[in-house]
């Protein structure tokens, strides 16, 4: 499911954009002056094709007439904040375990808890931040050319990938994706599986995501070996469905001290009866919900809606729906606006690519995700540094910074 | 505060116990109860039950007119064919109902522009053009700003902007003299005025009067001004306002989020009828906190558009004209926007590409209608005979059916027999997406017919078909 689309291999390499895009990142990172003189941007030379509107017209606006007496000064009304209450909660959930509560992670993270909207700060602060957890594939995958040159050393080598994510992308948790395992690829045995998973755990100290193939019957297996192996570690196993023999796969994450990611199709009565069925084995903290990312463009909106609605019913009391959501962004790679060459007044896909995965990600921040799966180190930059906003809260705008944005000169 | 029902809680009998209940057919529809229905879903104009207006049912229509009245006002700016609409919104949720009257994006021009430049900039937000699910996504008004504060300067960038485009203006100035320049020389386009503050409003308000033109109203970071001028321009008689309360870039956009949220809260919660007007976002404010590569400020304006559009702004101004930068801005306005009643698919059945005979290929995809037209596109652009199976996935794309379980070897066995796939080719081979290759066993087991996993991606298929169809 989390698998992005693959390229066209035989397209040509465009050297210059292989440059660009890393810079990007630099840039956005250091806010840095960089070069840009081997850098094609298409602007000037466009070709403009002027094609005819097919608006509406207007219908004919008819004012009331006004016959009051004209004021001379502002008339001074208040504003009240108009702050609401909730009587739901959503669950806090604890990612990773250090050392003091079982695990070896070097620290643990703690997420969800919501008692407003996404983003309703004037009703309260966000309790805690979402998380980003970082794509690490344990085989080569298919992947687009502007995520593949960030992780071209290491697409054959999942340890070496989890450490990249790490150390030089300042992942704070990871996604180990074992493709591998799907009977319809290498069927690689839940043994060796378990083996790459130990190996990432030591490689890297950061919580961890452990993603199946999604096929049912396979993932059961190799979650009940990675869950034995990740004893303590509290990973998110991702994911859990309604096809796959649910007591089992609970009792694995029970067993162990693990998370369930509880995974449906865009349906909130499944959601809620995959909730339901997992309440049976594990207590509302070890739960997760993920209801299906969809790409910008490609059926974001009702992912986005069926988010929304999730955690606004959680948040009136929905007791079945009251789980932090996560979000396999991704998926917007799946969108071949991102990966695809287009023509030039497109741009070029290196920053198409990279926008594209963090609108997807910021339309699902405001409809409440806490666990962002992503690809793109420049998106996950993005995300990142709003995310510190949000949670950092209000008060912080500069009015007199954009008071005279008319004359700007840009 | 209001009292009167949300949009939401309206039923058709509130609105049928208005109605002439004569049945008369004269809007087209066969009885008034039929017609309520379609006026609470927002699928017909209230003006079209020609009895209404009438003298005898005046005050019901205009009762009836008050009940469907949006929240959000509506507000048009421009005149002609072009004219945009923004506002109307009727619920807060776009769940709820729908959100209505697209989030309308201004590309920035200023009076200290080069003429070429200027020319330019139009012609490229004219051309704009993209075709998404057989829909054309286009870019809708020109914002004209005053960076000199020279009603001069201004007067003359006006002329050649209303020369050489028919889209609706935004003139901005803080400038009451500089304003009025520009509305002299373009009277009768009815742009939006920007905008009226603490400091210009009575001029502003004038000028808004005196050409009948919408008013935008700035308060940054300031709702209680925000209410105090709206509360103060209405009584001063102008009625088509728009708010801004500022949009902070960077640090600031959590106050931006909260403020666009509060204005919204309030009219739909509390019923705030001085907070009931479109809000108007300003993206380009991301170039205030400027970095020294401009593609880091494009970047940063693309991803605040992307969170003010989701947080319910109907206007937009942006500076940055680059493809990428509002490729994904005018997808996600016309995501946002998508009726969410209406699911996004399309018929399920066998379909017939050019002139395909017993022996050619035989594709199949799923009936989200995007995933549809796409492959249709490419099928059609490549001019290959062949037929191709929609198969019935609830609307879902091929990768979100396959993982929750919509497309399955069972759906695709039925879907080969009921639509007869046997008596439209001799050969007994089914080509299925690259994303759908897990089902392939189990297709040929449950149907007997022989599976050929096609390429991932539909713009493959000529070439697909080259390598491997006989």
């Amino acid at each position: 499911m989390k698998l992005p689309l693959g390229e066209r291999k035989d397209e040509e390499e465009n050297k210059a954009f292989l440059k660009f895009s890393p810079k990007l990142i630099e840039a956005l990172m250091k806010m840095q002056e960089i070069e840009l003189e081997d850098v094609d941007i298409d602007v000037g030379d466009l070709e403009i094709h002027l094609q005819p509107g097919a608006v509406a017209a207007a219908p004919r606006v008819v004012a009331p007439p006004v016959k009051k007496i004209k004021p001379s000064t502002i008339i001074e009304v208040d504003f009240i904040p108009p702050v609401e209450t909730y009587s739901g909660r959503i669950a806090e959930v604890q990612l990773g375990a250090t050392k003091s509560d079982g695990g070896t992670r070097g620290k643990s993270i703690i997420i969800g808890g919501e008692r407003s909207p996404a983003y309703y700060l004037f009703e309260n602060p966000t309790p805690h931040p979402p998380v980003v957890t970082l794509d690490v594939f344990d085989m080569k995958v298919p992947l687009a050319k502007a995520v593949k040159m960030h992780v071209e050393e290491v697409v054959e080598n999942p340890v070496a990938w989890a450490k990249l994510a790490v150390d030089k992308f300042g992942a704070e948790m990871i996604t180990l994706h074992l493709v591998s395992i799907d009977p319809l690829l290498k069927d690689t045995s839940p043994l060796e599986a378990a083996r790459t998973v130990e190996n990432v755990l030591q490689a890297v100290d950061v919580p961890i995501v452990i993603g199946g193939c999604g096929d049912p019957q396979k993932d059961l297996k190799v979650f009940e070996k990675v869950a034995a192996v990740a004893e303590g570690e509290r990973v998110l196993l991702s994911s859990i469905t309604l096809d796959m023999d649910i007591e089992k796969a609970a009792q694995a994450a029970k067993k162990h001290g693990h998370v369930a990611l509880a995974f449906t199709s865009m349906d909130l009565n499944h959601a809620r009866e995959l909730n339901r069925k997992l309440y049976e084995y594990l207590p509302k903290e070890q739960i997760i919900m993920d209801t299906t990312t969809a790409a910008l463009g490609y059926g974001l909106d009702y992912a986005f809606t069926v988010m929304e609605r999730a955690r606004l019913a959680g948040l009136m009391g929905d007791p079945e729906l009251q789980h932090p959501l996560s979000s396999g962004t991704t998926n917007a790679w799946a969108a071949r606006e991102a990966w695809m060459k287009m023509a030039p007044e497109w741009g070029p896909r290196e920053l198409r690519g990279p926008i594209w995965e963090t609108v997807t990600a910021l339309t699902l921040m405001l409809a409440g995700v806490d666990v962002f799966m992503m690809m793109h180190p420049a998106a996950v930059k993005t995300a990142k540094d709003v995310i510190g906003k949000l949670t950092q809260g209000g008060g912080r705008s500069k009015p007199e910074q954009i008071s005279d944005w008319v004359t700007l000169k840009i | 505060m209001s009292e009167k029902p949300s949009v939401r809680e309206l039923s058709p009998i509130d609105v049928y116990m208005l109605l002439p209940k004569t049945n008369c057919k004269k809007c087209g529809l066969e009885n008034c109860m039929a017609f309520a229905t379609k006026l609470v879903n927002r699928e017909i104009a209230l003006e079209l039950c020609t009895p209404l207006l009438e003298k005898q049912y005046e005050k019901a229509y205009q009762k009836l007119w008050d009940m469907l009245k949006p929240p959000v006002k509506e507000v048009t700016i421009g005149t002609g064919d072009k004219a945009v609409k923004i506002g109307g919104k009727l619920v807060m949720y776009r769940h709820e109902l729908a959100y209505f009257n697209p989030t309308a994006i201004a590309i920035d021009v200023t009076d200290e522009m080069p003429e070429e430049e200027v020319l330019l900039r139009l012609k490229k937000t004219e051309g704009f053009s993209y075709i998404y699910i057989g829909k054309e996504l286009k870019l809708d008004m020109i914002a004209i700003r005053s960076t000199s504060n020279d009603p001069e300067k201004f007067r003359i960038t006006v002329k050649k902007v209303a020369e050489n485009t028919q889209l609706p203006l935004i003139l901005c100035s803080l400038h009451p003299e500089v304003v009025e320049a520009g509305l002299m020389t373009a009277p009768k386009a009815r742009p939006l005025i920007y905008a009226a503050t603490r400091d210009n409003w009575k001029d502003m308000a004038e000028l808004a009067l005196m050409y009948n033109c919408p008013l935008a109203v700035f308060a940054p970071n300031d709702l209680k001004l925000l209410r105090s001028l709206t509360k103060t321009l209405t009584e001063y008689g102008v009625q088509d306002l728009v708010l801004d309360p500022g949009t902070f870039p960077n640090d600031g956009i959590a106050d931006t989020i909260s403020n666009l949220t509060m204005i919204r809260r309030a009219v739909f919660k509390r019923g705030d009828e001085l907070l009931g007007f479109p809000i108007l976002g300003v993206p380009l404010t991301a170039w205030a906190e400027r970095a020294d590569v401009d593609e880091v400020n494009m970047w940063n304006e693309a991803y605040l558009a992307a969170v003010l559009i989701n947080r319910y702004v109907d206007a937009l101004i942006m500076h940055s004209a680059e493809g990428w930068v509002l490729l994904p801005t005018t997808v996600l306005r016309q995501n946002v926007y998508t009726d969410p009643r209406k699911p996004v698919a399309v018929e399920p059945g066998l379909k017939a590409f050019g002139q395909p005979d017993e022996n050619s290929p035989l594709m199949m995809t799923t009936n989200f209608a995007l995933t549809y037209y796409t492959v249709a596109s490419d099928i059609e652009s490549s001019g290959i005979n062949c037929y191709l199976m929609i198969v019935d996935t609830e609307g879902l794309a091929v990768d979100s059916s396959v993982a929750g379980r919509k497309l399955t070897a069972e759906r695709v066995a039925e879907a080969l027999k009921t639509l007869k796939a046997e008596d439209k080719v001799k050969h007994r081979k089914l080509i299925i997406p690259g994303k759908a290759a897990r089902l392939s066993g189990e297709i040929q087991e449950l149907s007997g017919w022989e599976v050929l996993v096609g390429p991932r991606d539909s713009s493959e298929i000529p070439k697909y078909l080259q390598e491997k169809w006989q």
